[in-house]
Protein backbone atom coordinates (compact mmCIF):
# COMPACT_ATOMS: atom_id res chain seq x y z
CA UNK A 1 0.00 0.00 0.00
CA UNK A 2 1.01 3.69 -0.85
CA UNK A 3 2.41 5.93 1.69
CA UNK A 4 0.92 9.12 2.50
CA UNK A 5 3.02 11.93 1.42
CA UNK A 6 3.59 14.76 3.94
CA UNK A 7 0.92 17.16 1.92
CA UNK A 8 -1.82 14.57 2.90
CA UNK A 9 -0.35 13.55 6.28
CA UNK A 10 -0.56 17.26 6.93
CA UNK A 11 -4.54 17.57 5.65
CA UNK A 12 -5.68 14.37 7.47
CA UNK A 13 -4.01 15.69 11.10
CA UNK A 14 -5.82 19.21 10.45
CA UNK A 15 -9.06 17.19 9.76
CA UNK A 16 -9.07 14.92 12.14
CA UNK A 17 -8.07 18.08 14.53
CA UNK A 18 -11.21 19.79 13.38
CA UNK A 19 -13.00 16.98 13.46
CA UNK A 20 -11.89 16.71 17.29
CA UNK A 21 -12.96 19.84 18.19
CA UNK A 22 -16.11 19.42 17.25
CA UNK A 23 -16.27 16.34 19.70
CA UNK A 24 -14.04 17.46 22.40
CA UNK A 25 -14.89 21.48 22.58
CA UNK A 26 -17.53 20.71 25.14
CA UNK A 27 -15.86 18.97 27.40
CA UNK A 28 -12.61 20.81 27.28
CA UNK A 29 -14.79 24.70 27.63
CA UNK A 30 -16.51 22.06 30.81
CA UNK A 31 -13.25 21.75 32.25
CA UNK A 32 -11.46 24.66 31.90
CA UNK A 33 -14.61 26.79 33.08
CA UNK A 34 -14.83 24.32 36.33
CA UNK A 35 -11.22 25.35 36.95
CA UNK A 36 -11.79 29.19 36.52
CA UNK A 37 -13.03 31.89 39.08
CA UNK A 38 -16.47 32.92 39.03
CA UNK A 39 -16.10 36.46 38.04
CA UNK A 40 -13.60 35.41 35.42
CA UNK A 41 -16.16 33.60 33.69
CA UNK A 42 -18.59 36.47 34.23
CA UNK A 43 -17.04 38.57 31.74
CA UNK A 44 -18.52 39.86 28.25
CA UNK A 45 -16.99 39.03 25.69
CA UNK A 46 -15.25 35.94 26.93
CA UNK A 47 -11.91 36.01 28.16
CA UNK A 48 -9.60 32.98 26.80
CA UNK A 49 -7.04 33.93 29.58
CA UNK A 50 -7.36 33.02 33.17
CA UNK A 51 -4.32 33.79 35.47
CA UNK A 52 -5.98 32.08 38.58
CA UNK A 53 -6.54 28.37 38.09
CA UNK A 54 -7.94 26.26 40.76
CA UNK A 55 -10.00 23.03 41.60
CA UNK A 56 -11.74 25.42 44.25
CA UNK A 57 -15.06 24.65 42.75
CA UNK A 58 -14.35 20.94 42.87
CA UNK A 59 -14.79 21.48 47.36
CA UNK A 60 -17.47 24.29 47.04
CA UNK A 61 -20.09 22.25 45.23
CA UNK A 62 -20.99 20.26 47.78
CA UNK A 63 -21.56 22.74 49.88
CA UNK A 64 -23.71 24.73 47.18
CA UNK A 65 -25.53 21.73 46.73
CA UNK A 66 -25.58 20.14 49.44
CA UNK A 67 -27.57 16.87 47.89
CA UNK A 68 -24.80 16.52 45.63
CA UNK A 69 -23.27 13.32 47.09
CA UNK A 70 -26.68 11.44 47.67
CA UNK A 71 -27.29 12.75 43.77
CA UNK A 72 -24.37 10.54 43.06
CA UNK A 73 -24.93 7.62 45.25
CA UNK A 74 -28.43 7.46 43.61
CA UNK A 75 -27.34 7.13 39.92
CA UNK A 76 -24.93 5.01 40.93
CA UNK A 77 -27.41 3.03 42.92
CA UNK A 78 -30.19 3.05 39.81
CA UNK A 79 -27.70 2.25 37.65
CA UNK A 80 -26.34 -0.87 39.74
CA UNK A 81 -29.87 -2.30 40.38
CA UNK A 82 -31.04 -1.91 36.38
CA UNK A 83 -28.30 -3.33 35.11
CA UNK A 84 -28.49 -6.42 37.97
CA UNK A 85 -32.36 -6.61 37.44
CA UNK A 86 -31.45 -6.63 33.67
CA UNK A 87 -29.10 -9.30 33.59
CA UNK A 88 -31.42 -11.72 35.62
CA UNK A 89 -34.16 -11.70 32.71
CA UNK A 90 -31.43 -11.76 29.69
CA UNK A 91 -29.47 -14.61 30.62
CA UNK A 92 -32.24 -17.23 30.44
CA UNK A 93 -33.73 -15.63 27.20
CA UNK A 94 -30.36 -15.01 25.69
CA UNK A 95 -29.33 -18.71 26.49
CA UNK A 96 -32.57 -19.83 24.38
CA UNK A 97 -32.04 -17.89 21.41
CA UNK A 98 -28.28 -18.86 21.40
CA UNK A 99 -29.10 -22.51 21.89
CA UNK A 100 -32.65 -23.68 21.02
CA UNK A 101 -34.71 -23.88 17.53
CA UNK A 102 -38.23 -22.58 18.38
CA UNK A 103 -40.99 -21.74 16.83
CA UNK A 104 -41.36 -17.44 16.14
CA UNK A 105 -37.75 -17.40 17.39
CA UNK A 106 -36.88 -15.20 14.61
CA UNK A 107 -39.94 -12.79 14.75
CA UNK A 108 -39.50 -12.49 18.10
CA UNK A 109 -35.83 -11.23 17.70
CA UNK A 110 -37.09 -8.71 15.42
CA UNK A 111 -39.69 -7.67 17.17
CA UNK A 112 -36.88 -6.90 20.50
CA UNK A 113 -35.12 -4.87 18.04
CA UNK A 114 -38.56 -2.91 16.70
CA UNK A 115 -38.99 -2.01 20.63
CA UNK A 116 -35.32 -0.78 21.09
CA UNK A 117 -36.73 1.89 18.59
CA UNK A 118 -39.79 3.11 20.62
CA UNK A 119 -38.62 6.03 22.86
CA UNK A 120 -39.35 5.99 26.40
CA UNK A 121 -41.76 9.06 25.48
CA UNK A 122 -44.46 7.61 23.79
CA UNK A 123 -45.64 5.19 26.63
CA UNK A 124 -44.82 8.07 29.29
CA UNK A 125 -48.96 8.32 29.86
CA UNK A 126 -49.99 4.73 30.75
CA UNK A 127 -46.88 4.42 32.92
CA UNK A 128 -47.27 7.29 34.91
CA UNK A 129 -51.22 6.33 35.37
CA UNK A 130 -49.60 2.44 36.26
CA UNK A 131 -47.04 3.30 38.25
CA UNK A 132 -49.65 6.29 40.17
CA UNK A 133 -52.18 3.05 41.21
CA UNK A 134 -49.02 0.93 42.41
CA UNK A 135 -48.18 3.91 44.66
CA UNK A 136 -44.81 3.86 43.22
CA UNK A 137 -44.43 7.34 41.81
CA UNK A 138 -41.44 9.52 43.51
CA UNK A 139 -39.60 6.39 44.41
CA UNK A 140 -36.65 4.59 43.44
CA UNK A 141 -38.45 1.86 41.73
CA UNK A 142 -40.56 4.63 39.15
CA UNK A 143 -36.59 4.68 37.60
CA UNK A 144 -35.79 1.13 37.86
CA UNK A 145 -38.87 -0.31 36.45
CA UNK A 146 -38.77 1.46 33.18
CA UNK A 147 -35.58 1.45 32.65
CA UNK A 148 -34.63 -2.65 32.73
CA UNK A 149 -37.61 -2.19 29.98
CA UNK A 150 -35.88 -0.33 27.73
CA UNK A 151 -32.33 -2.51 28.32
CA UNK A 152 -33.66 -6.20 27.61
CA UNK A 153 -33.75 -5.64 24.39
CA UNK A 154 -29.97 -4.76 23.12
CA UNK A 155 -28.93 -7.12 26.12
CA UNK A 156 -30.59 -9.79 24.79
CA UNK A 157 -29.12 -9.56 21.32
CA UNK A 158 -25.57 -9.40 22.40
CA UNK A 159 -25.58 -11.57 24.92
CA UNK A 160 -27.31 -14.09 22.68
CA UNK A 161 -24.21 -13.47 20.40
CA UNK A 162 -21.62 -14.16 23.40
CA UNK A 163 -23.72 -17.53 24.26
CA UNK A 164 -23.34 -18.63 20.39
CA UNK A 165 -19.50 -18.17 20.89
CA UNK A 166 -19.42 -21.10 23.40
CA UNK A 167 -19.02 -24.48 21.74
CA UNK A 168 -21.66 -26.23 22.15
CA UNK A 169 -19.27 -29.62 21.90
CA UNK A 170 -18.95 -29.12 25.54
CA UNK A 171 -22.23 -28.86 26.71
CA UNK A 172 -23.01 -32.28 24.34
CA UNK A 173 -20.25 -34.22 26.20
CA UNK A 174 -21.19 -33.25 29.72
CA UNK A 175 -24.67 -34.24 28.66
CA UNK A 176 -23.51 -37.76 27.69
CA UNK A 177 -21.77 -37.69 30.95
CA UNK A 178 -25.08 -37.48 32.63
CA UNK A 179 -24.76 -33.90 33.76
CA UNK A 180 -27.99 -32.11 34.08
CA UNK A 181 -29.02 -28.75 32.61
CA UNK A 182 -28.19 -27.02 35.80
CA UNK A 183 -25.21 -28.74 36.01
CA UNK A 184 -24.35 -27.60 32.74
CA UNK A 185 -25.01 -24.41 33.50
CA UNK A 186 -23.04 -23.78 36.44
CA UNK A 187 -20.27 -26.13 35.39
CA UNK A 188 -19.73 -24.93 31.76
CA UNK A 189 -22.07 -22.49 30.97
CA UNK A 190 -21.44 -19.71 33.63
CA UNK A 191 -17.64 -19.54 33.82
CA UNK A 192 -17.24 -19.54 30.00
CA UNK A 193 -19.38 -16.61 29.32
CA UNK A 194 -18.29 -14.49 32.67
CA UNK A 195 -16.57 -12.19 30.08
CA UNK A 196 -19.55 -11.90 28.02
CA UNK A 197 -21.81 -10.92 31.22
CA UNK A 198 -19.69 -8.64 32.62
CA UNK A 199 -19.48 -6.73 29.58
CA UNK A 200 -23.21 -6.87 29.32
CA UNK A 201 -24.02 -5.77 32.53
CA UNK A 202 -21.38 -2.65 32.20
CA UNK A 203 -23.35 -2.17 28.74
CA UNK A 204 -26.51 -1.80 31.05
CA UNK A 205 -25.30 0.06 33.57
CA UNK A 206 -23.32 2.99 31.09
CA UNK A 207 -27.30 2.27 29.68
CA UNK A 208 -28.77 3.07 32.51
CA UNK A 209 -26.66 6.11 33.84
CA UNK A 210 -27.47 7.25 30.73
CA UNK A 211 -31.37 7.20 30.45
CA UNK A 212 -32.14 8.08 34.06
CA UNK A 213 -33.73 11.83 32.94
CA UNK A 214 -36.84 11.64 31.38
CA UNK A 215 -37.94 9.04 34.06
CA UNK A 216 -36.72 11.40 36.48
CA UNK A 217 -38.20 14.12 35.38
CA UNK A 218 -41.41 12.55 35.11
CA UNK A 219 -41.76 9.75 37.72
CA UNK A 220 -39.90 11.36 40.14
CA UNK A 221 -40.30 14.31 42.06
CA UNK A 222 -38.82 13.96 45.28
CA UNK A 223 -34.76 15.21 46.06
CA UNK A 224 -33.76 12.21 47.80
CA UNK A 225 -34.22 9.95 44.58
CA UNK A 226 -33.19 12.29 42.17
CA UNK A 227 -30.06 11.05 40.47
CA UNK A 228 -27.63 13.37 39.12
CA UNK A 229 -29.00 14.31 35.67
CA UNK A 230 -31.09 16.08 36.91
CA UNK A 231 -30.08 16.60 40.77
CA UNK A 232 -27.39 18.83 38.41
CA UNK A 233 -30.29 21.50 37.57
CA UNK A 234 -29.97 22.61 41.00
CA UNK A 235 -27.54 24.39 40.26
CA UNK A 236 -29.55 26.68 38.03
CA UNK A 237 -31.95 27.53 40.96
CA UNK A 238 -29.64 29.88 42.24
CA UNK A 239 -29.84 33.98 41.39
CA UNK A 240 -26.86 33.56 39.40
CA UNK A 241 -25.73 30.31 38.35
CA UNK A 242 -22.68 29.46 39.72
CA UNK A 243 -20.75 27.68 36.15
CA UNK A 244 -18.04 26.52 37.73
CA UNK A 245 -19.51 24.72 40.30
CA UNK A 246 -22.11 22.83 37.78
CA UNK A 247 -19.17 22.31 35.58
CA UNK A 248 -17.29 20.67 38.28
CA UNK A 249 -20.04 18.54 39.49
CA UNK A 250 -21.21 17.72 35.88
CA UNK A 251 -17.63 16.20 34.94
CA UNK A 252 -17.50 14.62 38.50
CA UNK A 253 -20.95 13.23 37.74
CA UNK A 254 -20.02 11.77 34.20
CA UNK A 255 -16.33 10.11 34.74
CA UNK A 256 -17.78 7.00 36.44
CA UNK A 257 -19.18 5.56 32.87
CA UNK A 258 -16.91 7.70 30.70
CA UNK A 259 -13.71 5.64 32.79
CA UNK A 260 -15.56 2.48 32.73
CA UNK A 261 -16.01 2.82 29.07
CA UNK A 262 -12.78 3.61 27.95
CA UNK A 263 -11.30 0.74 29.82
CA UNK A 264 -14.03 -1.59 27.96
CA UNK A 265 -14.86 0.26 24.80
CA UNK A 266 -13.71 -2.00 22.77
CA UNK A 267 -15.63 -5.18 23.86
CA UNK A 268 -19.04 -3.07 23.74
CA UNK A 269 -17.62 -1.61 20.27
CA UNK A 270 -17.31 -4.83 18.98
CA UNK A 271 -20.52 -5.90 20.50
CA UNK A 272 -22.47 -3.48 19.42
CA UNK A 273 -21.32 -3.35 15.71
CA UNK A 274 -20.85 -6.42 15.22
CA UNK A 275 -24.78 -7.21 14.27
CA UNK A 276 -24.93 -4.23 11.92
CA UNK A 277 -21.82 -4.71 10.08
CA UNK A 278 -21.03 -8.23 10.13
CA UNK A 279 -24.99 -9.84 10.93
CA UNK B 1 -29.50 -28.85 18.12
CA UNK B 2 -28.21 -32.49 18.80
CA UNK B 3 -31.27 -34.96 18.27
CA UNK B 4 -29.90 -36.71 21.04
CA UNK B 5 -30.34 -33.98 23.53
CA UNK B 6 -34.29 -32.78 23.84
CA UNK B 7 -36.50 -33.67 21.82
CA UNK B 8 -37.68 -31.18 19.46
CA UNK B 9 -41.16 -30.02 21.80
CA UNK B 10 -39.29 -30.17 24.57
CA UNK B 11 -36.63 -28.18 23.78
CA UNK B 12 -39.41 -25.80 22.65
CA UNK B 13 -40.68 -25.45 26.10
CA UNK B 14 -37.28 -25.16 27.87
CA UNK B 15 -36.74 -22.31 25.22
CA UNK B 16 -40.19 -20.83 25.82
CA UNK B 17 -40.08 -20.84 29.86
CA UNK B 18 -36.13 -19.48 29.75
CA UNK B 19 -37.97 -16.25 28.06
CA UNK B 20 -40.98 -15.72 29.53
CA UNK B 21 -39.70 -13.75 32.16
CA UNK B 22 -38.54 -11.26 29.45
CA UNK B 23 -41.23 -11.52 27.19
CA UNK B 24 -43.16 -10.68 29.74
CA UNK B 25 -41.64 -7.97 31.41
CA UNK B 26 -41.97 -6.22 28.23
CA UNK B 27 -45.24 -7.10 27.63
CA UNK B 28 -45.95 -5.26 30.87
CA UNK B 29 -43.74 -2.09 30.81
CA UNK B 30 -43.27 -2.15 27.14
CA UNK B 31 -46.51 -3.49 24.87
CA UNK B 32 -49.38 -2.90 26.97
CA UNK B 33 -48.68 1.03 27.57
CA UNK B 34 -48.61 1.03 23.68
CA UNK B 35 -51.70 -0.29 23.55
CA UNK B 36 -52.97 1.47 26.73
CA UNK B 37 -52.11 4.68 24.52
CA UNK B 38 -54.00 3.95 21.92
CA UNK B 39 -57.13 3.49 23.92
CA UNK B 40 -56.28 6.90 25.94
CA UNK B 41 -56.31 8.60 22.91
CA UNK B 42 -60.26 8.25 22.13
CA UNK B 43 -60.80 9.32 25.73
CA UNK B 44 -60.57 12.85 27.50
CA UNK B 45 -58.76 11.42 30.25
CA UNK B 46 -56.87 13.90 32.37
CA UNK B 47 -56.06 13.02 36.68
CA UNK B 48 -59.78 14.27 37.10
CA UNK B 49 -61.01 10.66 34.92
CA UNK B 50 -61.82 9.66 31.58
CA UNK B 51 -64.63 9.59 29.01
CA UNK B 52 -65.00 8.33 25.54
CA UNK B 53 -64.96 11.52 23.47
CA UNK B 54 -64.28 8.90 20.11
CA UNK B 55 -62.06 11.05 17.46
CA UNK B 56 -62.61 14.49 19.38
CA UNK B 57 -58.67 14.67 19.81
CA UNK B 58 -57.48 13.29 16.75
CA UNK B 59 -59.88 15.96 14.60
CA UNK B 60 -58.57 19.19 16.91
CA UNK B 61 -55.42 18.00 16.84
CA UNK B 62 -55.04 17.69 12.46
CA UNK B 63 -56.96 20.67 12.13
CA UNK B 64 -54.95 22.91 14.39
CA UNK B 65 -52.79 24.51 12.47
CA UNK B 66 -49.86 24.52 14.95
CA UNK B 67 -49.98 20.35 15.02
CA UNK B 68 -49.11 21.18 11.45
CA UNK B 69 -46.37 23.45 11.74
CA UNK B 70 -45.50 20.69 14.30
CA UNK B 71 -44.85 18.10 12.13
CA UNK B 72 -43.22 20.07 9.38
CA UNK B 73 -40.82 21.09 11.74
CA UNK B 74 -39.86 17.63 13.12
CA UNK B 75 -39.40 16.42 9.38
CA UNK B 76 -36.80 19.62 8.48
CA UNK B 77 -35.14 19.38 11.88
CA UNK B 78 -34.65 15.56 11.46
CA UNK B 79 -33.59 16.09 7.80
CA UNK B 80 -30.81 18.40 9.22
CA UNK B 81 -29.90 16.35 11.66
CA UNK B 82 -29.69 13.35 10.08
CA UNK B 83 -27.11 14.58 6.78
CA UNK B 84 -24.92 16.09 9.35
CA UNK B 85 -24.78 13.22 11.31
CA UNK B 86 -24.18 10.88 8.49
CA UNK B 87 -21.76 13.37 6.19
CA UNK B 88 -19.61 14.40 9.36
CA UNK B 89 -19.50 10.95 10.73
CA UNK B 90 -17.90 9.78 7.05
CA UNK B 91 -15.98 12.05 7.06
CA UNK B 92 -14.28 11.34 10.73
CA UNK B 93 -14.98 7.77 9.83
CA UNK B 94 -12.23 8.33 6.87
CA UNK B 95 -9.37 10.49 8.81
CA UNK B 96 -9.86 7.97 11.13
CA UNK B 97 -9.21 5.14 9.08
CA UNK B 98 -6.37 6.70 7.79
CA UNK B 99 -3.31 4.65 8.55
CA UNK B 100 -1.77 7.31 10.71
CA UNK B 101 0.27 7.38 14.11
CA UNK B 102 -2.05 7.92 17.45
CA UNK B 103 -5.42 6.60 15.52
CA UNK B 104 -6.18 4.45 17.80
CA UNK B 105 -6.40 7.73 20.58
CA UNK B 106 -8.74 9.46 18.34
CA UNK B 107 -10.40 6.24 17.74
CA UNK B 108 -11.30 6.17 21.74
CA UNK B 109 -11.28 10.33 22.07
CA UNK B 110 -14.91 10.52 19.79
CA UNK B 111 -16.47 8.32 21.64
CA UNK B 112 -17.55 10.49 25.17
CA UNK B 113 -20.32 12.27 23.75
CA UNK B 114 -22.06 8.94 22.53
CA UNK B 115 -21.78 7.28 26.75
CA UNK B 116 -22.13 10.82 28.18
CA UNK B 117 -25.85 10.79 30.01
CA UNK B 118 -27.11 13.07 27.22
CA UNK B 119 -28.45 15.58 30.09
CA UNK B 120 -24.95 16.04 31.62
CA UNK B 121 -23.64 17.01 28.33
CA UNK B 122 -26.14 19.31 26.87
CA UNK B 123 -24.81 21.56 30.70
CA UNK B 124 -21.73 21.75 28.35
CA UNK B 125 -23.57 23.23 25.37
CA UNK B 126 -25.71 25.84 27.62
CA UNK B 127 -22.26 27.49 28.54
CA UNK B 128 -21.10 27.19 25.10
CA UNK B 129 -24.35 29.07 23.69
CA UNK B 130 -24.89 31.19 26.70
CA UNK B 131 -25.25 34.57 24.93
CA UNK B 132 -22.94 36.27 27.45
CA UNK B 133 -20.51 34.37 28.82
CA UNK B 134 -19.80 31.78 26.36
CA UNK B 135 -16.65 31.05 24.48
CA UNK B 136 -19.16 31.00 20.94
CA UNK B 137 -20.85 34.19 21.90
CA UNK B 138 -17.42 35.82 22.77
CA UNK B 139 -15.70 34.22 19.36
CA UNK B 140 -18.39 35.96 17.52
CA UNK B 141 -17.79 39.09 19.21
CA UNK B 142 -13.99 39.23 19.20
CA UNK B 143 -13.71 38.75 15.63
CA UNK B 144 -16.63 41.10 14.68
CA UNK B 145 -19.12 38.88 13.40
CA UNK B 146 -21.52 39.42 16.19
CA UNK B 147 -21.42 42.94 17.60
CA UNK B 148 -23.29 42.20 20.85
CA UNK B 149 -23.79 39.72 23.39
CA UNK B 150 -26.12 36.38 21.34
CA UNK B 151 -28.16 34.32 23.07
CA UNK B 152 -28.06 31.14 20.62
CA UNK B 153 -30.99 29.65 22.32
CA UNK B 154 -33.43 32.84 22.53
CA UNK B 155 -34.38 33.36 19.21
CA UNK B 156 -36.28 31.17 16.73
CA UNK B 157 -33.73 30.84 13.92
CA UNK B 158 -30.64 30.05 16.03
CA UNK B 159 -32.49 28.00 18.44
CA UNK B 160 -33.40 25.94 15.72
CA UNK B 161 -29.39 25.73 14.47
CA UNK B 162 -28.50 25.06 17.78
CA UNK B 163 -30.13 21.68 18.98
CA UNK B 164 -29.56 20.63 15.81
CA UNK B 165 -25.57 21.41 16.32
CA UNK B 166 -26.17 19.60 19.75
CA UNK B 167 -28.14 16.81 18.66
CA UNK B 168 -25.31 16.09 15.77
CA UNK B 169 -22.66 16.43 18.89
CA UNK B 170 -24.64 13.66 20.42
CA UNK B 171 -24.82 11.42 17.27
CA UNK B 172 -21.95 11.79 15.36
CA UNK B 173 -19.91 9.28 17.66
CA UNK B 174 -21.98 6.76 16.82
CA UNK B 175 -21.83 7.18 13.10
CA UNK B 176 -18.64 7.49 13.01
CA UNK B 177 -17.58 3.53 15.01
CA UNK B 178 -19.99 1.81 13.08
CA UNK B 179 -18.60 3.25 9.66
CA UNK B 180 -15.02 2.99 10.80
CA UNK B 181 -16.19 -0.75 11.23
CA UNK B 182 -17.27 -0.70 8.17
CA UNK B 183 -14.51 -0.11 6.76
CA UNK B 184 -12.28 -2.38 8.50
CA UNK B 185 -14.08 -5.17 7.11
CA UNK B 186 -13.49 -4.44 3.86
CA UNK B 187 -10.85 -6.97 2.68
CA UNK B 188 -7.93 -5.49 2.10
CA UNK B 189 -6.86 -7.64 -1.29
CA UNK B 190 -9.67 -5.76 -3.06
CA UNK B 191 -7.31 -2.29 -1.97
CA UNK B 192 -4.29 -4.31 -3.18
CA UNK B 193 -5.75 -5.45 -6.19
CA UNK B 194 -6.40 -1.60 -6.85
CA UNK B 195 -3.56 -0.09 -5.79
CA UNK B 196 -1.74 -2.96 -8.43
CA UNK B 197 -3.98 -1.74 -11.15
CA UNK B 198 -2.62 2.04 -10.08
CA UNK B 199 -5.89 3.41 -9.18
CA UNK B 200 -5.70 6.23 -7.29
CA UNK B 201 -6.83 6.57 -3.32
CA UNK B 202 -9.66 8.84 -4.50
CA UNK B 203 -10.59 6.34 -6.75
CA UNK B 204 -10.48 3.41 -4.00
CA UNK B 205 -12.58 5.21 -1.79
CA UNK B 206 -15.27 5.52 -4.31
CA UNK B 207 -15.47 2.80 -6.42
CA UNK B 208 -14.14 0.00 -3.29
CA UNK B 209 -14.81 1.55 -0.11
CA UNK B 210 -17.94 3.69 -0.64
CA UNK B 211 -20.10 0.74 -2.69
CA UNK B 212 -18.45 -1.91 0.00
CA UNK B 213 -19.94 0.27 3.46
CA UNK B 214 -23.66 0.92 1.51
CA UNK B 215 -25.65 -1.48 3.38
CA UNK B 216 -23.99 -0.24 6.71
CA UNK B 217 -24.33 3.52 5.57
CA UNK B 218 -28.18 2.47 4.28
CA UNK B 219 -28.83 0.92 7.98
CA UNK B 220 -27.57 3.45 9.84
CA UNK B 221 -29.46 6.71 8.01
CA UNK B 222 -32.51 4.71 9.13
CA UNK B 223 -31.60 3.63 12.61
CA UNK B 224 -30.28 7.65 13.28
CA UNK B 225 -33.66 9.11 11.78
CA UNK B 226 -35.13 6.72 14.08
CA UNK B 227 -33.08 8.24 17.34
CA UNK B 228 -33.16 11.44 15.88
CA UNK B 229 -37.09 11.40 15.58
CA UNK B 230 -36.97 10.35 19.15
CA UNK B 231 -34.66 12.92 20.48
CA UNK B 232 -36.39 14.13 23.08
CA UNK B 233 -33.38 14.78 26.12
CA UNK B 234 -31.01 17.75 24.15
CA UNK B 235 -34.35 20.07 22.84
CA UNK B 236 -36.19 19.78 26.32
CA UNK B 237 -32.74 20.58 27.84
CA UNK B 238 -31.93 23.25 25.76
CA UNK B 239 -35.19 25.22 25.18
CA UNK B 240 -37.98 23.18 25.96
CA UNK B 241 -39.25 23.75 22.76
CA UNK B 242 -38.97 27.69 22.75
CA UNK B 243 -38.70 30.40 22.04
CA UNK B 244 -41.82 30.52 20.58
CA UNK B 245 -42.56 26.90 19.79
CA UNK B 246 -39.58 27.14 17.04
CA UNK B 247 -37.85 23.72 18.52
CA UNK B 248 -40.82 22.16 19.72
CA UNK B 249 -41.11 18.52 17.81
CA UNK B 250 -43.70 15.86 18.02
CA UNK B 251 -42.32 14.27 20.84
CA UNK B 252 -41.66 17.37 22.59
CA UNK B 253 -45.20 18.43 21.89
CA UNK B 254 -46.29 14.77 22.80
CA UNK B 255 -44.53 15.40 25.94
CA UNK B 256 -45.70 18.72 27.02
CA UNK B 257 -49.46 17.79 26.36
CA UNK B 258 -49.53 14.95 28.29
CA UNK B 259 -47.35 15.61 31.10
CA UNK B 260 -47.05 19.17 31.43
CA UNK B 261 -50.80 19.97 31.10
CA UNK B 262 -51.63 16.24 32.25
CA UNK B 263 -54.20 16.44 29.28
CA UNK B 264 -53.40 12.19 28.98
CA UNK B 265 -56.03 11.95 26.06
CA UNK B 266 -54.62 14.21 23.99
CA UNK B 267 -51.34 13.54 24.75
CA UNK B 268 -51.86 9.82 23.99
CA UNK B 269 -53.28 11.11 20.30
CA UNK B 270 -50.14 12.85 19.83
CA UNK B 271 -47.89 9.17 21.03
CA UNK B 272 -50.18 7.54 18.63
CA UNK B 273 -49.04 9.21 15.93
CA UNK B 274 -45.22 9.40 16.82
CA UNK B 275 -45.70 5.47 16.99
CA UNK B 276 -47.16 5.29 13.89
CA UNK B 277 -44.01 6.65 12.20
CA UNK B 278 -41.89 4.87 14.12
CA UNK B 279 -43.62 2.07 13.14
CA UNK B 280 -43.16 2.96 9.51
CA UNK B 281 -39.68 3.39 10.23
CA UNK B 282 -38.95 0.45 11.97
CA UNK B 283 -41.03 -1.72 8.95
CA UNK B 284 -38.30 -0.17 6.70
CA UNK B 285 -35.29 -1.20 8.75
CA UNK B 286 -36.28 -4.55 9.19
CA UNK B 287 -37.42 -5.02 5.81
CA UNK B 288 -33.90 -3.77 4.92
CA UNK B 289 -32.12 -5.94 7.39
CA UNK B 290 -34.11 -9.36 6.17
CA UNK B 291 -33.10 -8.39 2.82
CA UNK B 292 -29.45 -7.64 3.53
CA UNK B 293 -29.33 -10.95 5.19
CA UNK B 294 -30.87 -12.73 2.24
CA UNK B 295 -28.27 -11.16 -0.05
CA UNK B 296 -25.60 -12.33 2.37
CA UNK B 297 -26.82 -15.81 3.01
CA UNK B 298 -26.82 -16.38 -0.82
CA UNK B 299 -23.17 -14.76 -1.79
Amino acid sequence: MNKYNPFEKILIYFGIFVFMTFILLPFIEMFYASLRPLDHLFRSPYQFYSDDLSFWAYREMWNTVPMLGRYIFNSFFLASCVAILTLIFVIPAAYAYARFKFPAKNTSLYVLLAINMFSGAVILIPLYKLLRTLGLLNSYQSMIIPGVAFLIPTAIWLLKSYFEKIPIDLEEAAFVDGASRVQILRHIIAPLSTPGLVVVGIYAFIGAYAQQFLFAITFNQKKEYMPIPTGLYEFIGYQSVKWNEMMAAALVGMLPVLLLFVFLQKYIVEGLTAGAVKN
Amino acid sequence: MNQKLKSYTAQTYIAYALIAPAALYIILIVAWPLLETIRLSFTNSSLAGEDYVGLENYQKMFSSKKFNGIVTRTFVWMFFSVSLKLIIGLIGAVLLNANLKGRSIFRVLVMPPWVVPIAIGMLGWLWLYNGYFGIIAGVGMRTGILDGPFGFLAYKQSAFISTIIADVWVGTPMVTVFFLAAMQGVPRDLYEAAYCDGASRWDRFFKITLPQITPVIITMSLLSAIWTFNSFEIIWILTEGGPRGSTTTLIIDTYKQALGNYKFGRGAARAVVVMILLMLFAGFYLALLARINKKISHE
